[in-house]
């Protein structure tokens, strides 16, 4: 019956589109005149759809936001995140004044200067002042939002700059301004152009200089935790230092059995690693530094709640850092994620499912295989007092390993 | 008798299919590119129903992928990866670079600029043919055992060097590359002949500041994929040694499938700037020959002079130069050198100023103009609400510091869809209602294109707005479905939503698919000049003659755009009326 239907369907399709595709033709026929010309009267309906479809369109994206704003990421968990949330928003403010002018400009010309409308078009070829201001006005925001944009950036990968930086931007600068001034016998055009990138990347380089050195953070901050991220098809496992503060020197082939992320046993700062997998725990207000492994694809770590990621790419270890600001507790008292949680239990209950509370979660974030969407881990935010009771329960890599073979013996020639 | 069949047949093979003629091969790529459309739209349709029915049975997906991929009616999650990259691949270098600039550069060129052909019919046809032999191959790649590639469009190794890693990258792979590899060689061919076409074969009077913008557009193209292709090519050729040779160049300190490999000291990182070195001029390839149709078919049809020709040649330049310093955008988060972060910040967040003008430029075109919306303007229109809607996101995905949290998450999916690929398909459309008549010398219907039109543009924003949504909540692509994430939940009415648009939009093909056809065989004849227009392909007959212009070739006096110049008679002035005594030519001064 279903397919029945379906071919009743599609064959009632075409013969529509025979008859209207007929239908036209013979109007025209008709009416004889110029068969490419537009009637006034279809004219008229384009010009209407388009101020149709620019309400339709206006009005989704309202309640898009409406519906969908509440459903996106919290505030962010971690002291750079908040920074990037604040260029995030002036980003989405400009952005979205931009979207809504020029789409309104465009359909209101398009409905007002519609052809049955209109006795003649005017002849206007160009006007350079005109030209000259919408290509300075958009620039000096982009200035701004370069500025800023790298400001946040050199702070938080904590970008060091010396002076050559400045030095070769004002090589640039000079350079490029002799071009223009001095070889007068090059054709002006080219004069300007070449002189012209020269000059702005010298400016770029000068200003990023004291971009970069103003981002610096110089308060002596507290030297951050390491844990270590290591990626695999198609899961992830965290190491903790353990007691020295030192991950062991590790490589992919010394994977052994239990030993899954091929620590080398020779290596005594290896034997009190902590391996934990499913969740790992960080602690509020103390800066972590993420060392990222992969051992066979690249991978992704990707913690969106800290508006921080890192590709895993094997041989080539990676590094992040930030500061958890708010522990996971507090997350899930937080207005917007309580009001998101009910909607996604709600939609749950329906299907039957059990309820769920807020997590912080590592996703992957690069494919990476069959079931890259599955790969994941939570993570918790603990206060440091609870951080350090989570820790001390996890097992070493010796415990899981058991006692080697060697240190075996030696306790049994001790026990003799 | 038998030697007269066998005159008559060579005459129908090279005059049909062998053919040297810049038309006829116009003709052919646009077929082949429109077969690949229907084949990555089908694609994307069908991973678009297990997105928005995340792990629900559909027969359709089981008709079309058998009981190997689609079991039960539910994709097979290593199919659905092979299904993105395929749609991926066959989208950006099958329909939007070998169908798009195929087509228009093929049929436009020497038609604009008053030329009898190509400079070389031979590579001419050369760069059809290999471009359909690696159609043929990448189409086959999808029925090997194991899949077609899967590693996405991008390829990153070692997931597109090691079979051990997805099933995909077994001879899937391999028959990508090669069919890339013959890819790349037909858009070389063709794009080294666009360039010596464009500047030795002008007619008389046709200075470059007398050339149509699709031809510049169509020049600064062919340059850019000469320069970057051959990057994707050795990229793509030290990725053939290392899955086959044993080399490491990609590939280092890896254990897969419980074994460590034998391989140390190579980069996967290295792998992604000679891909992007290539990719990142890749959409401006795309998008640049869009770009120049749209500012042709609006100026015509507003029967306005475009506004700021040489603001507009200007920026088109500016784009093509400066998208070959910003590939390192799509690296922000691979570990590279922070600082090198801050350069292609800056030099990506520059490309936004010619971008601008180049909108402001459209919209006083638009501006008092007297417009007439054929199908092909209300593409046009439409171009420029998705250049301009999906454009001001990459100003967001330039700031390294909030594409740490952007990258790879649907936010991208919905920019590159908007700003790139729904702006080129639009063009492209816009392209073949417009040009049609001088490709057929019929007209399509107008009011099949008015439904098409209005279904394709609601599909697009339905499909692609939603999912800047999923992208702030921190979906990322390439996800077989959520279930894991129940913090997506909240948005699977979306994704049903998004699917529901996505089968809209693909109706609206069909449409447009039977208006083709239609038109073709039974469509009203055009006349010589159906849209009023000065450029100089509407001055050859309707009938296709070898050499284009049955007499001399024409002579050029002024540039495209004198639409209802004051003091004409009629409201538009071909290229090749002389200028009257006192008149100025517009373009050059
Ligand atoms: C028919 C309308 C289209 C729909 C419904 C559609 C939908 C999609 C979806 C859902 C994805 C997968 C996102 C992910 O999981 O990462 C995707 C990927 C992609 N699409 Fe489209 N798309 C359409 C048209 C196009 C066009 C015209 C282009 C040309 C630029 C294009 C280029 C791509 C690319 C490059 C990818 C990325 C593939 C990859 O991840 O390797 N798509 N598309
Ligand atoms: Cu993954
Ligand atoms: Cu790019």
């Amino acid at each position: 019956m279903i397919t029945f239907l379906t071919y009743s369907v599609i064959i009632l399709a075409i013969v529509s589109m025979v008859y209207l595709a007929r239908i036209a033709d013979l109007t025209r026929d008709l009416k004889g005149g110029n068969e490419a010309d537009v009637p006034q009267s279809e004219n008229k309906q384009s010009a209407l759809g388009f101020i149709i479809f620019m309400v339709g369109l206006f009005a989704s994206y309202i309640w898009l936001i409406q519906e969908y704003m509440p459903m996106t990421l919290p505030q962010a968990a971690s002291e750079h995140g908040a920074k990037i949330d604040g260029l995030m928003n002036i980003n989405l403010i400009v952005v979205n004044i931009v979207f809504v002018v020029i789409n309104i400009l465009l359909f209101v010309f398009a409905f007002k200067y519609e052809s049955s409308k209109r006795e003649k078009a005017d002849f206007y070829p160009h006007n350079n002042t005109l030209e000259l201001i919408w290509t300075i006005i958009p620039s000096i925001f982009l200035a701004v939002i370069i500025t800023w944009g790298l400001y946040v950036w050199s702070g938080i990968h904590q970008i060091k700059v010396d002076s050559t930086l400045w030095i070769a931007g004002l090589g640039l600068l000079i350079t490029g301004a002799a071009i223009i001034g001095l070889l007068k016998n090059l054709v002006a055009e080219i004069r300007v152009t070449v002189g012209g990138s020269l000059m702005l990347f010298g400016a770029f380089f000068c200003s990023y200089f004291f971009i970069a050195k103003n981002s610096i953070n110089t308060e002596v901050s507290e030297e951050p935790l390491v844990i270590e991220l290591y990626a695999r098809q198609f899961d992830w496992t965290a190491r903790y230092a353990g007691a020295d503060q030192k991950l062991g020197a590790a490589h992919v082939r010394y994977i052994d059995g239990a030993n899954t992320v091929g620590i080398n046993t020779e290596d005594k700062a290896g034997l009190d690693d902590q391996i934990v997998r499913n969740e790992f725990h960080i602690p509020k207000g103390k800066p972590v530094r993420f060392v990222i492994r992969s051992q066979d694809v690249i991978h992704s770590a990707y913690m969106p709640h800290f508006r921080a990621q890192v590709n895993a790419v094997p041989g080539m270890p990676t590094s992040m850092s930030f500061t958890p600001t708010i522990t996971t507790q507090e997350m899930r008292a937080d207005e917007k994620t309580r009001k998101k949680y009910e909607k996604i239990n709600k939609i749950r209950e329906k299907r039957g499912e059990e309820p769920i509370e807020f997590n912080y979660v590592l996703l992957c974030n690069k494919i990476c295989g069959a079931t890259h969407y599955n790969m994941k881990m939570d993570i918790v935010v603990d206060t440091p007092e609870d951080y350090q009771k989570w820790l001390s329960e996890q097992k070493t890599l010796t415990e899981v390993l058991g006692p080697s073979e060697e240190a075996q013996q030696e306790e049994n020639i001790a026990q003799l | 008798m038998g030697a007269h069949t066998h005159h008559h047949q060579e005459s129908f093979i090279t005059k049909y299919v062998f053919s040297q003629d810049h038309k006829m091969i116009s003709k052919q790529f646009l077929v082949t590119g429109l077969v690949m459309a229907l084949v990555g739209m089908l694609m994307s349709t069908l991973f678009r129903l297990q997105l928005g029915w995340q792990g629900e049975s559909f027969k359709i997906l089981n008709f079309f992928l058998g009981d190997k991929w689609a079991p039960d009616g539910v994709l097979d999650p290593n199919m659905y990866l092979a299904l993105v990259t395929m749609h991926g691949t066959i989208m950006v270098f099958f329909v939007l670079t070998g169908g798009l600039s195929g087509t228009f550069a093929n049929l436009l060129i020497p038609l604009q600029i008053g030329a009898r052909d190509m400079a070389s019919g031979f590579m001419n046809m050369l760069s059809y043919w290999f471009f359909l032999v690696a159609s043929i191959i990448m189409i086959a790649s999808v029925f090997v055992q194991g899949g077609p590639a899967s590693a996405g469009w991008t390829i990153y190794p070692p997931l597109s060097a090691l079979p051990q890693a997805i099933p995909g990258s077994g001879l899937g792979m391999t028959l990508w590359l090669i069919s890339m590899t013959i890819f790349i060689a037909s858009s070389l061919l063709g794009g080294l002949n666009y360039i010596v076409t464009v500047v030795n074969l002008r007619t008389i009077g046709m200075k470059m500041t007398r050339l149509p913008l699709t031809i510049w557009a169509l020049l600064v193209t062919a340059i850019l994929g000469v320069l970057s292709f051959p990057v994707l090519f050795a990229a793509a050729l030290l990725l053939v040694f290392d899955r086959s040779f044993g080399t490491s160049f990609y590939l280092s300190d890896i254990f897969i499938n419980g074994a460590a490999l034998d391989v140390s000291g190579g980069s996967p990182v290295l792998f992604q700037h000679l891909f992007w070195f290539l990719g990142h001029p890749e959409v401006y390839i795309v998008i640049l020959p869009a770009l120049g149709i749209s500012s042709e078919i609006i100026a015509t049809n507003s029967r306005k002079p475009i506004f700021g020709y040489r603001a507009m040649i200007l920026s088109i330049l500016a784009i093509g130069f400066l998208s070959f310093i910003v590939w390192a955008h799509h690296m922000f988060v691979t570990g590279m050198n922070p600082f090198l972060g801050s350069v292609f910040t800056f030099t990506t967040l520059l490309i936004a100023i010619p971008s601008a003008v180049k909108a402001f430029n459209y919209l006083t075109t638009i501006y008092k103009g007297k417009l007439n919306f054929t199908p092909a303007m209300l593409f046009a229109i439409g171009l420029v609400s998705t250049f301009v809607s999906g454009g001001i996101t990459g100003i967001i995905l330039a700031d390294a510091a909030l594409d740490i949290n952007l990258h790879d998450t649907y936010f991208v999916v919905a920019h590159f869809h908007i700003v790139m690929g729904m702006s080129a398909v639009f063009a492209m459309f816009a392209g073949i209602y417009h040009w049609f008549p001088k490709m057929y010398g019929k007209l399509m219907n107008r009011k099949l294109g008015y439904v098409h039109f209005w279904l394709t543009i609601v599909g697009a924003f339905g499909v692609f707005l939603p999912q800047h949504f999923l992208g702030l909540a921190g979906a990322p692509r390439r996800y077989y479905e959520n279930t894991a994430f129940p913090m997506f939940d909240d948005f699977v009415e979306l994704n049903e939503i998004v699917s529901i648009f996505a089968i809209i939009g693909a109706i609206g093909q069909f449409v447009f698919m039977f208006n083709f056809l239609y038109s073709i065989f039974r469509g009203q004849r055009s006349s010589q000049n159906p849209w009023k227009s000065n450029t100089l392909e509407w001055t050859t007959p309707v009938e296709h003659v070898h050499g284009n212009w049955p007499g001399a070739l024409p002579t050029v006096h002024r540039w495209a755009y004198d639409y209802s110049k004051p003091g004409a008679d009629e409201d538009f002035i071909p290229q090749t009326v002389p200028l009257a005594p006192g008149e100025q030519d517009e373009g050059n001064h």
